[in-house]
């Protein structure tokens, strides 16, 4: 009987030893997860996603199969759902195709971000004093030149003999003015978190600058950091639309959205399908990624770490409103 | 009780000027804020040094220095022997194990993005020490002797209240068994409630492990409480130091005097008798000090001496030192 008490109270020490904490990471994600806005921007992305996984085999036809029979009809159902451009291509198939470019603007834009824009904010945070100082004055010049400019200043200069080759000079060029901001923001992150108690806690243990670094400063400016980069896609996304309309983009047969854009809207009047779908596409797009990221901020908002109060409000709203309906019920 | 033992650590005109700079690329230095300034004390084996002194006075950057968390700019400070100030940084590193601090804001102390078992092992890692089993089994032996349930190791620390956070900073001081502790107004932000606990658990932990401790703090009464000796500090300097109860009731630098008679009673009938002195005037800034004694402008017994010459910080009675020009006679 002892014995079988014991041994209870053991399993139950042990069950309450499983018992895992909720870290900070898991709790912005539940919050996320409340969010509806921020829901549906990570859907519409993960379609994105399936979009471009399925580019080459699922669209009815291929972004360069020409049909000169059909050149610049309206959306028809069930052929051309979005109608057909000057040469008889299926828009429908080219605008998925077109998720291509952007989301490989976006995840290298975010790379190139996140790698040099990081270890360079990292490096010059933490060392800070004059080096900082040097490096920052860098990023100052840098940011100085207009975004543009610099980037068809870079594809100028990049050979781009085949199609590919300058699909990649795009990327490059993107990547290239794409880190500063981010390493304005590590930078600055690490400034401030350098001189918290729990750094100097870790210092006063002896923890040397890669256990700083690692564990202590860089998990806790990579919730800022994922909040600017997604913020930041929409712009990089809208810049390769840009640089295709201008024509200094994507080189053809490749669709891209600006560039389908940039190919439609001189007949905006006689065929405003060849504009209005993939400018619906660029828009979707901007706007999901804006919408995660909103999200993303406020579920990874220190400030609003207090939410229990945030919890207890809302269940006594609840409870309220439970009371009235009940209150009403009985009433009638 | 002091008396018979030997010193833990000894400071020795301890300085530490933190430099003003003007000038974007190539800077230029135009002065310092004297944020310690000359401090010599010795703190015992096993006994409780408090530190007293309003805000800005230069405790913090004291216990700091002592640590070598900020570079002392000169002095020396000898830590059973071995000089700290002098020492490499990968020497240092090892004489960390022996050493360690408690911060005053639980809240900005504990890594957020950690768990409490990481947290407390985290010394335990970086020296090495403990691995695996042996390193869970240290990490809830510590829970269990700082009074925390030895469950919470996966928790994180925003799941805990401002005292069970305070108890989990000592835990990883602990870490590493430790001679010396400096507590850094440890409970400067805690309810009053959980003030008197986490006091006690310090207390506790002091007799059961022979622990020497740099109390700083702000609040006299839980000073003299906690303390064997008493130091007070005013901009940079330490003007007062003796023995707890000798300060309490004969407190001879002018600026102790005037701190004392601010300390409530609980007493009707000596309250009601209380005289308060109370100070004219801001403490200056730490980087302009006035000339001759640091407290002349404030002085409300300030002699000509006092505005030329800088008191020397001598020991007036036994055990009881001093800086002060009109105490020096007695």
């Amino acid at each position: 009987m002892a014995e079988s008490a014991s041994e209870r109270r053991r399993r139950e020490e042990e069950a309450q030893f499983a018992e895992r904490g909720v870290s900070l990471w898991q709790d912005a994600w539940r919050r996320l997860l409340r969010n509806r806005m921020a829901v549906a921007g990570l859907l519409f992305i993960g379609f994105l996603v399936f979009c471009f996984i399925t580019a080459d085999f699922l669209p009815p036809y291929s972004y360069r199969e020409a049909d000169y029979e059909n050149t610049r009809i309206g959306p028809r159902w069930p052929d051309h759902i979005f109608g057909t451009d000057k040469l008889g291509r299926d828009v429908f198939s080219r605008v998925w195709w077109g998720t291509r470019v952007s989301l490989t603007v976006a995840v290298v834009g975010s790379l190139t971000a996140l790698v040099i824009g990081v270890t360079y904010g990292a490096i010059s945070g933490y060392l800070g004093g004059r080096i900082d100082n040097l490096m920052m004055r860098f990023v100052d010049v840098m940011y100085g030149f207009p975004t543009l400019l610099f980037i068809i200043l870079i594809m100028v200069v990049l050979p781009s003999e085949t199609a590919i080759q300058g699909m990649i000079n795009i990327f490059i060029a993107i990547g290239v003015v794409g880190w500063m901001g981010m390493a304005r923001l590590v930078r600055g992150q690490f400034l401030s978190l350098r001189e918290k108690e729990f750094v100097l806690a870790a210092r006063m243990v002896g923890a040397g600058p890669a256990r700083i670094i690692s564990r202590h400063l860089l998990p806790n400016s990579l919730g800022p950091a994922i909040v600017s980069l997604t913020l930041g896609i929409p712009s990089l996304i809208l810049t390769e639309a840009v640089l295709s309309f201008i024509g200094l983009g994507v080189p053809p047969p490749y669709p891209s959205w600006g560039q389908m854009v940039s190919e439609g809207w001189r007949g905006l009047r006689a065929t405003p399908h060849l504009t209005v779908f993939p400018g619906l596409a660029i828009s979707l797009t901007m706007l999901a990624f804006n919408f995660l990221g909103d999200g993303l901020r406020d579920a990874l908002d220190p400030t609003m770490r207090g939410t229990a109060l945030v919890r207890a409000a809302r269940r006594k709203k609840r409870r309220a409103r439970r009371a009235a309906r009940r209150a009403a019920a009985k009433a009638a | 009780m002091t008396a018979e033992s030997e010193p833990l650590v000894q400071v020795h005109h301890l300085k530490k000027y933190f430099p003003i700079t003007r000038g974007i690329i190539i800077q230029h230095h135009i002065g310092d804020i004297k944020a310690v300034d000359d401090v010599s004390f010795d703190i015992y084996k096993g006994e409780t040094l408090g530190l007293v002194g309003e805000t800005g006075c230069g405790k913090t950057t004291v216990g700091r220095t002592m640590l070598r968390l900020y570079e002392p700019t000169d002095g020396q400070v000898i830590f059973d022997g071995v000089d700290l100030a002098a020492l490499r940084r990968d020497e240092m590193r090892r004489m960390r194990r022996r050493m360690q601090m408690i911060f005053q804001d639980p809240y900005a102390s504990l890594n957020p993005r950690m768990t409490v078992g990481n947290i407390i092992a985290e010394p335990l890692e970086v020296h090495g020490v403990a691995h695996g089993k042996e390193k869970r089994e240290r990490v809830q032996e510590l829970l269990r002797l700082v009074g925390l349930n030895p469950y919470f190791v996966n928790r994180y620390p925003h799941e805990f209240s401002g005292g069970q956070r305070q108890r989990i900073g000592i835990a990883r001081a602990l870490a590493l068994n430790p001679d010396l502790i400096i507590c850094d107004e440890p409970i400067s932000s805690l309810d009053v409630s959980i003030q008197a606990q986490v006091v006690n658990l310090l207390e506790d932990l002091q007799d059961r492990l022979g622990l020497t401790y740099l109390f700083i703090a702000h609040d006299l009464s839980m000073v003299r409480h906690i303390s064997d000796r008493m130091a007070v500090m005013y901009l940079g300097k330490i003007v007062e130091l003796a023995d707890r109860n000798e300060i309490y009731l004969n407190p001879l630098h002018p600026y102790t005097q005037a701190l004392m008679s601010a300390v409530p009673v609980p007493d009707p009938v000596v309250e009601e008798k209380r005289q308060r002195i109370i100070l004219k005037g801001e403490i200056p800034s730490p980087a302009n000090p006035p000339e001759g004694c640091n407290f002349n402008t404030r002085c409300p017994v300030a002699i000509d001496t006092c505005f030329e010459v800088e008191p020397e910080f001598i020991e007036v009675q036994e055990g009881h030192f001093c800086a002060c020009h009109l105490v020096k006679g007695q």
